[in-house]
């Protein structure tokens, strides 16, 4: 008789299912896991040390980078953190404008989720079909910023600009027929408004088809039910967040429980889970795509009515706009100033929390008084549900492992910071 | 607004003695304890029904060694004009890094599903050279990487943590990166030697700079918490 032993296999840190840079030593039994140990850091960048050595408007690019598929998110949450410190409060036009792009990002977030956990999962179409409709929410990120990732777009005391009355237009080129390329731009023609309103139509049939592909599919189930279970209770010991905390059946959500913006003016309703397993969370965030897009519906009716201005007008915190400071001394000395110093924050700290699309994403800044934060701490969702890993994946086949990296919807980019 | 108050009423009657400080700022609840009162008040804040907070949001380090400090002095003109502040100059001696006690704190967050409610837990810790504090892994098990995590940045043991390894820094790696007397640039760097035909580390050849200068501006709008100079200066921060 052989002696039998556990022994130990090493997954990723390159692996295509690793959603990143994930190390995990998996201490085996023939197929069965025993024990996981996440090695993470890879990717770490210092994200809150390099903020320390920089004005505050300065950073609010890194958080784009955080996680680096709910961009916005990020940014809404460090702006939150340092309006909370100056005690202002943005435009509510641009608070619907955060909102509605929160949203969005939500929607890009869950969108990729369902991609890569299907593609992990061994479904291909999927993927395709969820970065068809990616492409046209990264298309309203770059008609508003000018970037379809990386959009720098909320500032402390609102947003960059105001909406745009004209989506970019395709150009027919070597590759893209003019015929092709009207076809792309049928609707773009209209305002950033009423190509997401346009979008908001067909959305909610586009769902329905990832779930004709998925919900009910043999294969799908027999790799999500019963896998990853976690009960409420573990779940909050283990610091869980967003759909994951949904998932085991604990109905919690920021935006509904603690609104910041204007998320108590808006009507949706929060999915939860039954069973807390993988197959739960996977209807759980198809859900709350559909409740996303009713609250995007809803913003754009009423930024339609609306107008007003999107940025505080207080100078010592926001630039000038670039026709006075031509021609005003003040503005000038304003504009000087903050591009130079920054603003400075008064002596304090606090915590900003938003309903981040994979869980409660916070940002504790505390500042002395200067125009840089001293500290700044990013509560990365990601990071609590990765260091469940070892207990999710117990008693698990190998082949599991990927299913709950999918489920958790891991990013690097918030994990390692 | 009163919720909170009813909070802290309830938690300077619970742990009268315990607390150092309990404070309302920003909408959020802060209480300030010591390392040897940390699990006692921890589990009667998971536990007790008034309290209730069952998840452990975030645990993080702080290192105060240069909290309040400055990298341009702007209140007093000099005949020499303004330096460009690009100079790293330290405001901490060698002493103060070894020496002395509450250079690091230890900040909880703290979340109450049941009863709506966050709360803000401080531990100051005595020891500078080996801050200590006990772990709270066993009342919230999420707080075992974010242990982890304080660890490797700030070099803050938990006594009792069943694993305390460095988790985000690299392999191999050496010193505590967060720590304010840590500089940015680190201390060494990595590049591929074509002689040895292998990666190698080498001490870092960039110099420290500051690109912006850290100014701290005593704004007369936010002057109501403490008193401070009311002398104005010049330009951005004096409200025209």
């Amino acid at each position: 008789m052989p002696d039998l032993r556990n022994f130990t296999l090493n997954f990723g840190p390159q692996h295509p299912a690793a959603h990143g840079v994930l190390r995990m030593i998996l201490e085996m039994d023939g197929e069965v896991i025993r024990r996981a140990d996440p090695h993470i850091g890879l990717l770490h960048r210092a994200t809150e040390k390099l903020a320390e050595s920089k004005p505050y408007n300065q950073s609010i690019g890194y958080m784009d980078r955080l996680d680096y598929v709910s961009m916005m998110c990020n940014e809404h949450a460090y702006v939150m953190a340092i309006e909370k410190i100056l005690g202002v409060e943005a435009p509510v036009r641009a608070q619907y404008i955060r909102v509605m792009f929160d949203e969005i990002t939500r929607i890009l977030n869950h969108l990729l989720w369902i991609g890569a956990h299907g593609l992990d999962v061994g479904a291909m179409t999927i993927f395709l079909y969820a970065f068809r409709e990616r492409e046209d929410l990264m298309d309203a990120y770059e008609a508003v910023s000018g970037a379809r990732l990386h959009a720098t777009y909320y500032r402390p005391g609102g947003v960059y600009r105001d909406l745009p009355d004209r989506m970019p237009q395709y150009e027919s080129n070597k590759f893209r027929s003019k015929k092709d390329a009207s076809r792309l731009n049928k609707n773009r023609q209209g305002s950033l408004l009423d190509f997401l309103e346009d979008f908001t139509n067909r959305f909610p049939t586009y769902i329905d088809e990832y779930e004709t592909l998925l919900t009910d599919n043999r294969i799908w189930k027999q790799r999500l039910v019963g896998i990853g279970v976690v009960s409420p209770e573990r779940a909050m010991q283990m610091g869980f967040t967003g759909p994951m905390l949904r998932g085991s059946g604990v109905e919690w959500d920021l935006r509904k429980k603690q609104p910041y913006e204007v998320y108590d003016k808006m009507d949706f309703d929060i999915p939860v889970g039954t069973n807390g397993d993988s197959y739960d969370r996977y209807l759980v965030r198809m859900e709350e795509m559909r409740q996303s897009n009713r609250i995007i519906k809803q913003c754009v009716d009423w930024l339609r009515q609306n107008a007003g201005p999107v940025m505080l007008e207080d100078h010592k915190i926001t630039p000038p706009n670039r026709e006075h400071m031509k021609g005003d001394m003040e503005s000038l000395i304003h504009h000087f100033k903050l591009f130079t110093e920054g603003f400075s924050l008064p002596e304090g700290e606090a915590y900003a929390a938003i309903e981040h699309p994979k869980g409660e994403f916070g940002i504790y800044l505390v500042s002395d008084g200067a125009n840089k934060p001293y500290r700044l701490k990013i509560r990365a969702p990601g990071f609590a549900h990765l260091s469940s890993m070892n207990e999710m994946v117990q008693g698990h086949m190998l082949s599991d492992v990927v299913a709950i990296i999918g489920t958790q919807d891991i990013v690097f980019g918030e994990i390692d910071r | 607004m009163s919720d909170l108050r009813i909070l802290k009423e309830k938690l300077e009657q619970q742990f009268s003695g315990k607390l150092s400080e309990c404070s309302i700022a920003h909408g959020e609840v802060t209480i300030e304890i010591s390392a040897e009162n940390l699990l006692d008040v921890c589990t009667g804040l998971r536990d007790d029904a008034g309290f209730k907070f069952e998840i452990m949001v975030d645990l993080c380090g702080i290192d105060y060694l240069e909290y309040g400090s400055t990298e341009w002095t702007t209140n007093a003109s000099t005949d020499t004009g303004f330096s460009r502040g690009v100079s790293r100059e330290r405001c901490w001696s060698p002493e103060d890094v070894e020496e002395g006690s509450g250079r690091f704190a230890v900040v909880i967050h703290l979340l109450s599903i049941f009863n709506n409610q966050r709360l803000r837990v401080r531990v100051r810790l005595e020891n500078n050279q080996l801050p200590l504090l006990p772990s709270v892994t066993g009342i919230w098990s999420s707080a075992d990487w974010y242990e982890r995590e304080a660890f490797d940045l700030f070099g803050i043991v938990f006594e009792g943590h069943s694993d305390l390894r460095r988790i985000l820094s690299d392999y191999g790696f050496i010193g505590y990166p967060f720590r304010k007397d840590y500089p940015l640039t680190g201390h060494v760097e990595m590049r591929y030697d074509p002689e040895k035909k292998r990666v190698i580390y080498q001490p870092v050849t960039i110099d420290p700079r500051v690109l912006v200068p850290k100014v701290i501006r005593n704004d007369h709008r936010y002057e109501s918490g403490q008193p401070k100079e009311s002398a104005q200066q010049e330009g951005g921060a004096s409200d025209a």
